[in-house]
């Protein structure tokens, strides 16, 4: 089990770190790579607060191992925001409709529906809701989460 | 928690894989999409000496030949879900896979993990039955290795094992492409979409090509045993409660947190008939 070093690509910038096989994506993006961005919630592939795109799909950062994604591009939330940390337009959209409150599902969230409104355009409203199945909250009944996704996909199709 | 030590090793072919197996022994497992294995370790369920990754093995994509769809190993559940020759060809294996995981699972998962994990509630395996899949398998033999095919009739053996030796890895999944006049069906029973199913039923209804009579059907039931299993196509009759209700008398399901043996049973009997049905229907079109 002798430790190994790859190069894992996060967020556009290529990091050399030493891992063991054993370590999940999760625990080196935020344990070693200090993303706190991306969270341990159920290590069952359940709850969605470690996703993270892998070559841009939603993947579970706890069931992939660190060592698999050497080679590939790994988006965590961090990586969509501009420089200066500008928020990015559905983060915007969580803001403006209170879709985060304690903010642990927040980032797993948007990486979804990102991934759902770039595939569908502008998806259903049950479209939404299948898509973050995987994705737990346990603040906001989920309702403004929905309407915060509508209301990104509305503006992504408008311009 | 945290999974137990372990060590990895990429193979970049299915021969790769088998040799390491047979090396390795009972201290190696195969490591495909990694949606089950992966919460049994971390839940350390499971304690593995080396992985072998199998993901740089295969690029392929799904295949029709002579009226089979070849679906690699790591054909990924996304993909099942999504391509135009599985929606086409399989029907019901395209919309069994909605209910299976979620995005990231789907994204990851693979059809040939789903089978060799075989969970008793599995979506996939229900349909390898319905559908008569086959598996290609690769294992090792003498000095080299070759290759067998195994009936998806004959692959589970109870919870979460199968009948392969321990150094066998499947390479390829053949489903008979739905032929015209053939009706389909999948129901499932779940506390909430994404969890592993309760009960689900899938059904291929077969009608005769000319004269329309009703010829045959297949029905596999998940969640209500020890694996996936095939009805006794002897139960079957023209009437969908009738056939269903003799089906579930037939199946002594097992108690657990989720659901009680009776409530299972009851559930057969429902979604069997509602199966049959809409599967009856669709081949009627």
């Amino acid at each position: 089990m002798s430790k190994r070093q790859v190069v894992l690509g996060v967020n556009g910038r290529d990091h050399e770190v030493w891992i063991t096989p054993s370590d999940t994506l999760l625990d080196v993006l935020h344990d070693e790579l200090g993303l706190a961005d991306v969270r341990y919630g159920c290590g069952e592939g359940v709850c969605g607060t470690c996703t993270v795109l892998l070559d841009g799909e939603p993947v579970n950062g706890c069931l992939t191992l660190a060592v698999q994604a050497a080679g590939h591009q790994v988006t965590t939330l961090r990586g969509l925001m501009g420089l200066g940390e500008a928020m990015h337009p559905l983060q915007e959209c969580f803001l403006r409709r209170g879709a985060s409150q304690c903010g642990f599902c927040t980032p797993g969230m948007i990486l979804t529906a990102l991934d759902l409104v770039h595939r569908t355009g502008r998806p259903t409203r049950e479209e939404i809701r299948y898509a973050l199945v995987g994705n737990l909250c346990r603040c906001t009944g989920y309702t403004k989460i929905l309407d915060a996704v509508e209301e990104y996909a509305d503006q992504a199709a408008g311009s | 928690m945290v999974a137990p030590a372990f060590d990895y090793v990429a193979a970049g072919s299915y021969e790769e894989a088998v040799r390491l197996l047979a090396e390795n022994g009972d201290e190696a497992k195969v490591l495909a999409g990694g949606q089950s294995l992966m919460p049994m370790l971390n839940l350390r369920l499971a304690h593995p000496e080396l992985l072998i990754d199998i993901n740089p093995a295969d690029q392929r994509p799904p295949t029709l030949d002579n009226e089979m769809l070849r679906l690699p190993a790591l054909t990924r559940h996304r993909v099942l879900l999504e391509h135009d020759l599985v929606r086409q060809h399989c029907p019901l294996l395209a919309e069994a896979v909605r209910h299976v995981g979620n995005v990231r699972v789907r994204n990851r998962g693979t059809i040939a993990g789903s089978l060799a994990h075989a969970d008793p509630t599995s979506e996939i395996g229900c349909c390898a039955l319905a559908t008569g899949a086959r598996v290609v398998v690769r294992g090792p033999a003498g000095n080299g290795q070759s290759e067998r095919t195994v009936p998806a009739s004959e692959l589970f053996a109870g919870y979460w094992s199968t009948t392969l030796d321990p150094a066998e890895i499947i390479t390829d999944v053949l489903i008979p492409a739905a032929r015209p006049r053939q009706g389909w069906s999948f129901q499932e029973m779940v506390r909430r979409t994404s969890d592993f199913a309760i009960v689900a039923v899938g059904v291929i209804f077969n009608l005769a090509e000319r004269s329309g009579a009703p010829a045959s059907a297949t029905v596999a039931l998940a969640g209500v045993a020890d694996r996936v299993v095939l009805a006794d196509p002897e139960l079957l009759n023209d009437d969908p409660d009738e056939s269903a209700a003799r089906i579930a008398e037939t199946l002594d399901p097992p108690d657990d947190v989720h659901a009680s043996g009776a409530y299972r049973r009851r559930l057969a009997r429902v979604l069997t008939a509602r199966a049959l049905r809409e599967a009856s229907a669709r081949a009627a079109v």
